[in-house]
């Protein structure tokens, strides 16, 4: 089987015993196998034990394994070793904006918070019926592009918005579940929805930059989400 | 040694759809409930599963739970308990209906109900033809139900604690379980929760093959915690191979696939299944599909420069079907096979994919263990639901969509249990014995101090070639005998492994370490279980187990319809007897199985 030798740059700190951190060049042998960067990885803590990732599907669809590589986020595994330029180093850094617990592994507290402020789950007060709720496939249709978010935060880690205001601004994949919920003709409380984010931060913080919309892994895009949101805002204020 | 103690009136170790839903049933009734994950919620493995949730809905045609009953207990070899499957099957439809209402975003047919697909083995009228019966969020349908399960635990404000690693059960001299220890990975401290009820959602240990549609973190933690405190294992011999897991990855593709039309053929261009399965085709049960691949591969049959697969087609299809049922298959085919399933087939071989045994439960979810007075004696205050329990509704071979449906049923019916025991427990926890809490902490102060030890990633490498080889898809009287020895062998080093990264904090190589502990004692449960069943039923096909008049398909009822019950102490195995009585139906007679 041919092999090959990946160079990499990887952003190393353990608090525990590095005083500030470093960026760590290592390289690893991969063969045909290993189609996909977390590939490379497992083999890399093979080397180093001391590496540290989080991982577990290794198909895209858990979102545990979001990083920066090369300067723009993704998902490990489902980043193809053949995509990097031969010769040049990989450089992995943790999700930016975040803070960094250890190596590549970064705090998600600010994230799930903004997640969970929108409240992300079905408002219906009506007594459940003894049957599914009925809801047309067109009107089921309207949730996709929206309910696959992986919360995997490479779109919120990559908007310059959020890194300035995680604690105010809610973030693209808090906004798309929100408008996953105010989209469903299930839920009962769009406007108390509309009312959480009606606020010069929580949504409007949003200046349509776009990254959320180039990093996605799994190709949704939070800005048009988002600039429903807006547009309904407007809608009743008028 | 000091050890911080909390206390909770219920503690959940993991947050996939089983423990989710025990959660909901805890936090809804009012209880201190803490659930312990490994990983935050929506990480969980429930998240990859694709097809469908069997229920009998009937939304798009005659459906009814005995017939989905009947499919069942054929789909066990009768290995299954008839009161569990019963239970199971008529309880789908409520439980379907409770995650609609949680907002799970089902598919739906023209008349806004829920869409309905046919999947493996499910059949309508006792077996007569497929039927749609798998309830389906496109092919996303664990992802969908995780989600909402976990949306809906936000709205009940279920207290997770994320990241941390259950170690141990403590259960004191009475045989009673009391919490578990856990360590928060993020700071290495070690916890003891301290409960009046404990339930495990730990889901299945795949990770033990070396080829599995398993996440990395189904690594049998529930199953080892269980084996360590004295609780035997029942039906470990029972592993299923999906049959289409993309070559040379494994990642999955749904039985759906089927489902929606696909097709398996060979290198001839043959649809190979009309052969094996005459009236059921592709859509046979999974480990009759999964046989007959491997046997058209090792015939000579298979695909590609090294005839090692078959292809699984579906470019007939109309491709709209395909972008809106099956969106995830194309993006799996194109990430992991490279081919677009549009115009291409997708090059599959069957994968290691789930385990029909686990820790004994019954269908209240409650762990039973053989005693003094029965063979199913409550271990109290001991609950266990999903993948890492066996209850049993699955037996020898489990039917796609009867997993989630597994999870959502045991997990409800476990809650239910754990909250009708703190009704009536006294206000007061019981007391912690000390010396179970030193068995967690012993275990980690060994992996510390490990000298000149074996590594972990060339140990479990040694586990998952041992168990491929040995514990395959067709067993082998001589390979099985020859793999309980090598298997015992790759135990010894697991107890001598060694860790470099000796932080205290995240230290994912601790984690890895401690893993494979739990991962070896269900590798050895697996391989002594399967060496000592000397017959062929559902997953377990061995050579010395031929198909005769006397054995058809090899099963042999009269010395062999009992459930294995392997025990860590010592080694050893024991049995008990299957229940063939449902609850209100008459008994689904035994007969031979074919589809």
């Amino acid at each position: 089987m041919t092999t090959r030798t990946l160079q990499f740059k990887i952003y190393r700190y353990d608090p525990d015993k590095d005083r500030k951190p470093w960026m760590q060049d290592i390289s690893v042998e991969v063969d045909g196998t290993d189609r996909k960067l977390l590939d490379a990885l497992v083999k890399l803590k093979a080397v180093d034990d001391a590496i540290s990732f989080r991982r577990s599907c290794r198909e895209g669809v858990c979102g545990s394994d979001a990083l920066n590589i090369n300067g723009k986020n993704g998902l490990a595994c489902l980043t193809d070793l053949s995509s990097f330029p031969e010769g040049k180093p990989i450089v992995l850094r943790p999700l930016p904006g975040l803070p960094v617990i250890r190596d590549l592994i970064v705090d998600m507290t600010q994230f799930f918070k903004q997640y969970h402020s929108i409240k992300p789950y079905l408002i219906n007060n009506d007594p459940p019926p003894e049957r599914e709720r009925l809801q047309s496939p067109e009107d089921r249709e309207e949730l996709d592009g929206l309910y696959e978010c992986i919360l995997c935060a490479c779109c919120s880690t990559s908007c310059p918005s959020f890194w300035w205001n995680p604690d105010k601004f809610v973030g693209p994949a808090g906004l798309l579940a929100a408008y996953r919920f105010i989209a469903d003709t299930r839920d009962q409380a769009t406007s108390e929805r509309l009312d959480n984010l009606e606020d010069p931060y929580r949504l409007f913080r949003c200046h349509t930059i776009m990254n959320c919309v180039d990093v996605c892994p799994k190709g949704l895009n939070p800005t048009l989400a988002i600039g429903k949101i807006k547009a309904m805002m407007v809608k009743r204020a008028i | 040694m000091s050890i911080t103690v909390r206390k909770f009136d219920a503690v959940i170790v993991g947050a996939g759809g089983a423990g989710l839903r025990a959660a909901i049933q805890l936090s809804e009734s009012g209880y201190k409930t803490a659930v312990i994950t490994k990983v935050f919620p929506t990480r969980s493995h429930t998240v990859a599963a694709q097809g469908g949730v069997a229920a009998s809905l009937g939304n798009s045609e005659e459906d009814h739970w005995h017939w989905h009953m009947y499919d069942t207990v054929k789909g066990s070899d009768w290995l299954g308990d008839q009161d569990a499957i019963e239970f199971m099957c008529k309880k789908a439809n409520e439980c379907v209906i409770e995650l609609e209402h949680y907002g799970m975003p089902f598919d739906r047919t023209d008349a806004g109900k829920i869409y309905q697909r046919p999947f493996g083995g499910h059949m309508s009228n006792f077996g007569e033809k497929p039927v749609a019966r798998s309830c389906a969020a496109a092919d996303r349908t664990g992802h969908a139900m995780l989600h909402a399960m976990y949306q809906r635990n936000i709205k009940a404000s279920t207290q997770f604690f994320v990241e941390w690693m259950a170690l141990d059960l403590v259960r004191d001299d009475e045989g009673e379980v009391l919490g578990v220890t856990a360590m928060d990975m993020e700071t290495g401290e070690i916890v003891v929760f301290h409960a009046k009820a404990t339930i495990f959602a730990t889901g299945g240990a795949g990770r033990i093959c070396y080829s599995s549609t398993n996440a990395f973190i189904n690594t049998g933690d529930g199953l080892g915690m269980a084996a360590r405190a004295g609780i035997p294992l029942e039906d470990m011999e029972f592993w299923q191979f999906h049959p289409t897991g993309v070559a040379g990855a494994g990642v999955l593709n749904t039985e759906g696939v089927r489902g929606e039309g696909g097709i398996l053929r060979n290198s001839q261009g043959e649809r190979f299944m009309e052969r094996y399965a005459p009236n059921a085709k592709d859509l046979a049960s999974r480990d009759v599909v999964s046989r007959a691949i491997t046997t058209e591969i090792n015939e000579g049959r298979g695909c590609g420069p090294n005839k090692d697969f078959v292809l699984l087609d579906i470019s007939h299809l109309d491709p709209a079907t395909i972008m809106k049922r099956l969106p995830g298959i194309r993006e799996i085919a194109i990430q992991f096979a490279g081919v677009d399933c549009i115009r291409e087939p997708i090059p599959v071989v069957p994968t290691a994919h789930y385990q029909m045994g686990g820790i004994p439960t019954n269908y209240n979810g409650q762990v039973v263990v053989p005693g003094k007075r029965s063979q199913n004696e409550i271990v109290p205050g001991f609950y266990a639901a999903g993948e890492c329990a066996c209850a049993s509704v699955h037996g020898a071979n489990r039917l796609g969509t009867n997993s989630l449906l597994d999870l959502l049923v045991f997990g409800k019916s476990a809650g239910e249990s754990a909250v009708e025991q703190l009704k009536q427990s006294p206000k007061a926890h019981k007391e912690l014995p000390p010396g179970e809490i030193d068995r967690a902490l012993a275990r980690v102060d060994r992996l510390n101090s490990q000298k000149d030890g074996a590594s972990v990633h060339e140990t479990q490498l040694e586990m998952r070639r041992t168990m491929q080889k040995h514990a395959g898809v067709f067993r082998f009287a001589d390979l099985l005998k020859q793999g309980v020895a090598k298997i015992l062998d790759v135990q010894k080093d697991v107890q001598r492994t060694e860790i470099r990264d000796k932080s205290k904090v995240f230290n994912t190589a601790r984690i890895e370490a401690l893993e494979l502990e739990n991962l070896i004692e269900v590798a050895v449960a697996t391989m002594v279980s399967a060496e000592a069943r000397k017959e062929s039923r559902g997953a377990h096909v061995r050579d010395d187990a031929p198909d005769t008049e006397e054995f058809p398909n090899g099963r042999d009822d009269r010395n062999w319809l009992k459930h294995s019950l392997w025990y860590k102490d010592g080694n050893r195995l024991d049995y008990k007897s299957v229940k063939l009585t449902p609850l209100t139906v008459e008994t689904i007679a035994l007969k031979k199985r074919a589809y």
